[in-house]
């Protein structure tokens, strides 16, 4: 990511005045985008500590436009002066947001296993079932990606119910293994690709079997692609929204599912709604900044040959 | 060897009773033919290494996720597709009734399924404006910049949030008609009535910038990478023979990038086709389903009707449409390539 490909030292001998133009364009329009792009998060943030009054008169700078006050996120139960009591809303809160985080964990870690181990196969050897060779097989998982969520959601909603996984959160999990599961695969075709086959032929000669070799060999190498994987889908399964809004009612409602549902009979209490946004964001956001490097594997993964 | 596929067989048979059972006697629920489908797998990866030795190894590299993707798709599409043959009303105690085409008549002449496609359209493309920014901010990224991981981090931020939590804080509270920063702005530029979500047009363009502030970045990135995997050398020699910059990025930098466009673009479009979430949290569809996509549209159709089967029609149709779409979109974009290169 260190490379430079442009080369600011010609432009700035043709003629110095078109060089700062020039630079004070390009930081023009990225400062222009980050506030695009900061703006909403910050707004999230700020409302979260107004009142009513701040709200409804577009208070936009704290301390100066308005005075902070945590009603928000007392109403979450989350506030210093609420956090050691007793709360309902506390404990509905933490049983979402664990919800969110074992269907969002769990759904990556199946993915990851059982994708890795598809993507490694289809790597390493040829298979015929029946009339289908890799490719034909490849072409069938990665196809999983234009199936739209809502095709399956109604017939998974019948499905569900009859084996009782509705509002379950194993039903979630297995529903989001399928959606993350292409995504895994690609990127993990394209991981195992990049080892050479030499490495395992090595370990075979040295006597461990094919698994061993994958064990021991090849999953260490691979590991920043399975970490990336791995982000990528846990990202995909923390906001998903579509399919735990259909199946899921009490038990495994996820915190999408509460962000949506706050609509109280007086309107909405942005406080309160902004608090709960700000949690639902807050550890994608953290994950976001920490690991940026492995998301962008992830994405850019077999973009570029 | 013998008693694995013994077992194997032995196992299928127990399936196959259970559901003739199901029928007959009746379980509680269907749950045993889950176990049974798991038991049934595991029993083919044991027969698998136990007859075929070394090739039995390899294939279970294989198994497991081919197993899961037909048990989880390729079943409940069928069923699906059964379903849509269906009148089925969840909440009713008549429970299901086989009415044919029905529905499919019933869809054809349904003008807001209609609107919907047309509005999916319309999303896709929207796509080709986000290109085109996703574009600029990955030229931008590529200059030679300070503080280039910064910018990085924070463009790529709108792509991790929820976009449930996104759509309720900017589509309901920044673009809110009173006290929004954002409507408030559009007053002091000069929009007497800045109401993003009231008349057809408006809401509908509100809904594409809400969608593309959340994915420009994974255009972006994929964009980004594209421009750092060019060689230096075409562009210097494009400097040495006197292109200017409008030039060199015109007959240069673009073309060595289709590749990566069209990537990036199909993939674009393969999410856009299944937007749902931001339009069922911000507009529910509206104002009269202006604004509606398949997805939400089907989504309401289930809330408000609980209509099983008419749903499921819905989503088989739209289902058999973007499969012929994408497989155009994909032989057409091959075709561009080839033809450009």
């Amino acid at each position: 990511m260190s490379v430079q490909t442009t080369d600011y030292t010609a432009s700035e001998i043709r003629s110095p005045a078109s060089f700062v133009a020039n630079r004070v364009f390009i930081y023009g329009a990225l400062a222009f985008w980050a506030f695009i792009c900061l703006f909403p998060i910050y707004w999230t943030i700020t409302t979260s500590f107004k009142t009513a009054v701040d709200v409804t008169q577009g208070h936009l700078i704290p301390f100066v436009d308005f005075q902070p006050d945590w009603k928000g996120w007392r109403s979450l139960g989350l506030s210093p002066d609420s956090i050691f009591r007793t709360s309902t809303v506390r404990d509905e809160f933490l049983k979402r947001f664990m919800n969110s985080v074992i269907t969002s964990v769990g759904a990556s870690s199946l993915a990851i296993v059982i994708g890795s181990l598809a993507a490694y196969g289809l790597t390493r050897y040829r298979y015929h079932f029946a009339w289908f060779k890799n490719e034909d097989i490849s072409f069938f998982f990665l196809s999983q990606l234009i199936l739209p969520p809502v095709v399956l959601a109604l017939p998974f909603l019948v499905l569900y119910r009859e084996v009782g996984l509705l509002d379950t959160r194993i039903g979630l999990i297995l529903l989001y293994t399928l959606m993350v599961l292409p995504i895994v695969i690609w990127i993990m075709r394209d991981q195992f690709n990049s080892i050479p086959v030499e490495l395992e032929e090595a370990a075979l000669v040295d006597g461990l079997t094919i698994w061993g070799a994958f064990f021991r060999i090849v999953m260490p190498i691979a590991l920043p692609g399975m970490v990336a994987a791995f982000i990528l889908a846990m990202v995909l399964c923390w906001n998903e929204y579509f399919f735990a809004a259909l199946l899921t009612s009490t038990d495994a409602k996820t915190i999408p599912v509460m962000v949506a549902s706050q609509t109280g009979s007086q309107g909405i209490n942005w406080w309160s709604m902004a608090a709960l946004a700000t949690a639902a964001i807050a550890p994608l956001a953290v994950i976001g900044i920490a690991l940026e490097r492995y998301l962008i594997m992830g994405m850019t993964a077999g973009a570029v040959k | 060897m013998a008693v694995a596929t013994l077992g194997l067989l032995a196992i299928i048979a127990v399936q196959i009773l259970y559901k003739t059972e199901v029928d007959t006697i009746g379980f509680e629920t269907w749950r045993p033919v889950v176990y049974a489908y798991m038991l049934w797998g595991v029993a083919i990866g044991i027969g698998q290494v136990l007859t075929r030795g070394e090739d039995g190894q390899r294939a279970l590299f294989l198994l497991p996720a081919l197993l899961f993707t037909i048990a989880m798709v390729i079943f409940p599409t069928l069923f699906g597709f059964y379903i849509a043959l269906t009148d089925w009303n969840l909440s009713s105690i008549t429970g299901r009734k086989f009415n044919g085409l029905d529905n499919f008549w019933q869809m054809l002449a349904d003008p807001y399924y209609r609107n919907a496609l047309f509005n999916m359209v319309l999303y896709v493309l929207a796509v080709l404006v986000e290109y085109a920014i996703a574009f600029g901010l990955a030229l931008l990224l590529n200059a030679q910049i300070r503080a280039r991981k910064f910018f990085r981090v924070v463009f790529l931020m709108p792509l991790m949030l929820s976009p449930v939590a996104v759509s309720w804080m900017v589509g309901k509270s920044i673009m809110e008609y009173r006290f929004g920063p954002a409507a408030t702005l559009a007053r002091y530029l000069g929009w007497e009535n800045p109401a993003f979500f009231s008349d057809p047009i408006t809401a509908r363009i509100s809904i594409m910038v809400l969608d593309a502030w959340t994915f420009i970045p994974f255009m972006m990135i994929m964009l980004l990478a594209g421009l750092q995997a060019m060689s230096r050398e075409v562009l210097e020699a494009a400097r040495v023979d006197g292109a200017t910059p409008w030039q060199t990025f015109w007959q240069v930098t673009f073309p060595l990038m289709l590749p990566v466009s069209v990537t990036a673009v199909i993939l674009r479009i393969i999410f856009k086709l299944k937007l749902a979430d931001i339009i069922i949290t911000v507009t529910s569809g509206g104002p009269g389903g202006a604004t509606d996509s398949v997805s939400s549209f089907i989504y309401r159709e289930y809330r408000d009707r609980s209509n099983v089967g008419y749903g499921t029609m819905l989503a088989m149709a739209y289902l058999v449409i973007i499969v012929v779409f994408v497989t155009w979109l994909l032989k057409f974009a091959n075709r561009f390539v080839r033809n450009v290169n």
